[in-house]
């Protein structure tokens, strides 16, 4: 099963470079990201970068966000482009076809956000090797940012294949997705802003005490367990018998 | 299940809601053999390839491909079937080579039997020099014969074609019909082809079944068909068909229908009869006979016959 679930991979990969038209175009927009993620808001920030764990928090993962569309083209792009019926009809199982489109997305956030988190590390010690010496982050930080990113990933992914499934286009499917992810974040920011005063300082009293690597840990195991939970709820829709009827 | 018999279906069944799409079918495919499944749109054609794939559960009855019960061993019958559905289901972002390459892997070709055999077909099917073109920018005859390499490609014992030529135009759909013909027979696989052009099936099936609305009408050699609806006909070109030479014609047994259009007559025959005393009717009456021409109808008439009753 292995085998087939990086087969899917594999081919999922090559569409995902090809779907701006070409290859050359996939790549730029790769790099595009790259610049803005990975060298101008390192530049902007500079020695903050590394001084502040918010910084490559913040801004490392955005590219996770990035994958919205590429999970919401996950099965309703592939019912939209008449391909999947024949991959269904293929000796792969219901679960590789599933794993594999949710590991492409994973690998893919997660490549990108690491791709960010190494060329920021290089712009910022660039630009201030001779001020700061040669500087990484912090290891712990880095380990909890990466696992973070892996868990976020798979939160977007797990959600966006589970709203894809449901959905009869890619647009559709994304377009449900980003008002999922909106319904999600728009709550917690705006219930930040009216939080009364005496919360406030007492989660930042919390927060100042903790490691950023800490909260990023509890984080992380909070999102394995939606992780968990989204999986289980993608495996049990995923049946071809659904799928060729929808 | 005996070794000769590759698809066996009894009263196999599948609704949608209130809707019969396929209504208690059965039927038996030969090993080794090119079987016609026709049908108008919407007869129940793609969902009984569907059925046979393993892709959907039947409502009623039960089928058998390859002996393997397809409620219950759905991923054993897929593992040795092609299929080329409705669709050609290609990756039209890819090249032909890529989209071959996937289902190589798909289906754990190593790479030099993949290699090979992508060169093989793609070679037989004139589409080797166009391999690492997109798909995308291909007309629709070089995407269902790069469909049917795909289809192909691992070796299956049995490759469902659903409707390979539709949409093609006549020059198209022939060159594709010849090529697949001589692959399947190269290849020795057997073929459950779905089609609503009849003189496809006529040209290149053993035999056929007919389904409408969900029921199979009838299912045997085109010749056993056209044998079954009485098949024969009788065309006389002349001159002077008078109501008198019509009317006797009609009162023959033999005749069951007669039908005229200027200098030309056309008597459909119950079955294979002596045509000579009706010709002999007709001279009897005084009727001028330019040519008189013995054939059989057509499959396609056979078709229209069975879906108007």
């Amino acid at each position: 099963m292995l085998t087939d679930i990086f087969t899917i991979i594999q081919k999922e990969m090559k569409e995902i470079l090809l779907q701006r038209g070409s290859r050359r175009a996939g790549m730029l927009n790769m790099l595009l990201m790259v610049g803005v993620f990975g060298i101008f808001i390192p530049l902007q920030s500079a020695s903050m970068w590394f001084d502040s764990p918010l910084f490559p928090i913040m801004w490392s993962w955005m590219p996770v966000f990035m994958t919205t569309w590429l999970v919401a083209d996950a099965v309703a792009g592939e019912r939209e482009r008449h391909t999947l019926e024949t991959l269904l009809a293929s000796r792969l199982s219901d679960r590789a076809i599933y794993l594999g489109k949710l590991g492409a997305a994973v690998l893919y956030g997660f490549g990108m956000a690491l791709t960010n988190l190494l060329v920021a590390a290089v712009t910022v010690n660039l630009i201030r090797f001779s001020a700061d010496g040669l500087r990484f982050y912090p290891l712990d930080l880095f380990l909890a940012l990466l696992v973070f990113t892996v868990l976020a990933c798979g939160l977007l992914a797990g959600a966006g294949v589970l709203i894809s499934l449901r959905a009869a286009t890619a647009r559709q499917a994304y377009q449900r997705l980003s008002i999922v992810l909106l319904a999600l974040w728009l709550p917690l920011i705006l219930g930040m802003q009216f939080l009364p005063a005496s919360w406030k300082e007492a989660l930042s009293r919390l927060f100042a005490g903790a490691s950023a690597s800490g909260i990023l840990l509890i984080v992380s195991l909070v999102l394995l367990a939606i992780d968990a939970a989204l999986v289980a709820a993608g495996l049990a829709r995923f049946k071809r018998a659904r799928l060729v009827i929808e | 299940m005996s070794n000769g018999i590759i698809i066996r279906t009894q009263d196999l069944a599948r609704s949608f809601g209130t809707v019969r799409a396929v209504d208690g079918i059965t039927f038996e495919v030969d090993s080794g053999t090119v079987f016609g499944f026709l049908g108008p749109n919407g007869s129940g054609k793609t969902t009984t390839i569907r059925l046979l794939l393993g892709l959907l559960e039947p409502t009623g009855g039960r089928a058998e491909v390859l002996g393997a019960d397809t409620m219950r061993d759905g991923d054993a019958i897929r593992q040795r079937c092609g299929a080329l559905l409705e669709n050609t289901g290609l990756y039209e972002r890819l090249s032909a080579e890529e989209n071959l390459d996937f289902y190589g892997r798909v289906w754990h070709l190593s790479a030099a039997e993949r290699a090979a055999r992508i060169r093989e077909l793609l070679s037989g099917l004139n589409l080797w020099e166009r391999r690492t073109e997109t798909v995308a920018n291909w007309s629709r005859g070089m995407k269902q014969k790069l469909a049917v390499a795909r289809a192909l490609l691992h070796r299956p014992q049995l490759v469902f074609l659903d409707e390979p030529t539709a949409g093609l135009d006549p020059v198209a759909a022939a060159a594709l019909l010849e090529e697949l013909d001589q692959l399947v027979h190269q290849q020795g696989v057997t073929v459950f082809l779905t089609t609503h052009n009849l003189n496809e099936a006529e040209k290149m099936c053993e035999r056929v079944a007919v389904i409408h609305q969900g029921r199979l009408i009838s299912i045997g050699s085109p010749d056993e068909l056209r044998l079954r609806q009485g098949g024969g006909r009788l065309e006389i070109v002349g001159r002077g068909f008078t109501e008198g030479v019509l009317a006797a014609l009609r009162q023959r047994a033999e005749v069951k229908a007669v039908s005229q259009e200027n200098q030309h007559l056309v008597l459909e025959l119950a079955g294979e009869v002596d045509t000579a005393p009706l010709v002999q009717i007709l001279v009897a009456h005084g009727v001028q006979i330019d040519e008189v021409r013995k054939g059989k109808a057509s499959l396609e008439e056979v078709f229209l016959e069975l879906v108007k009753e």
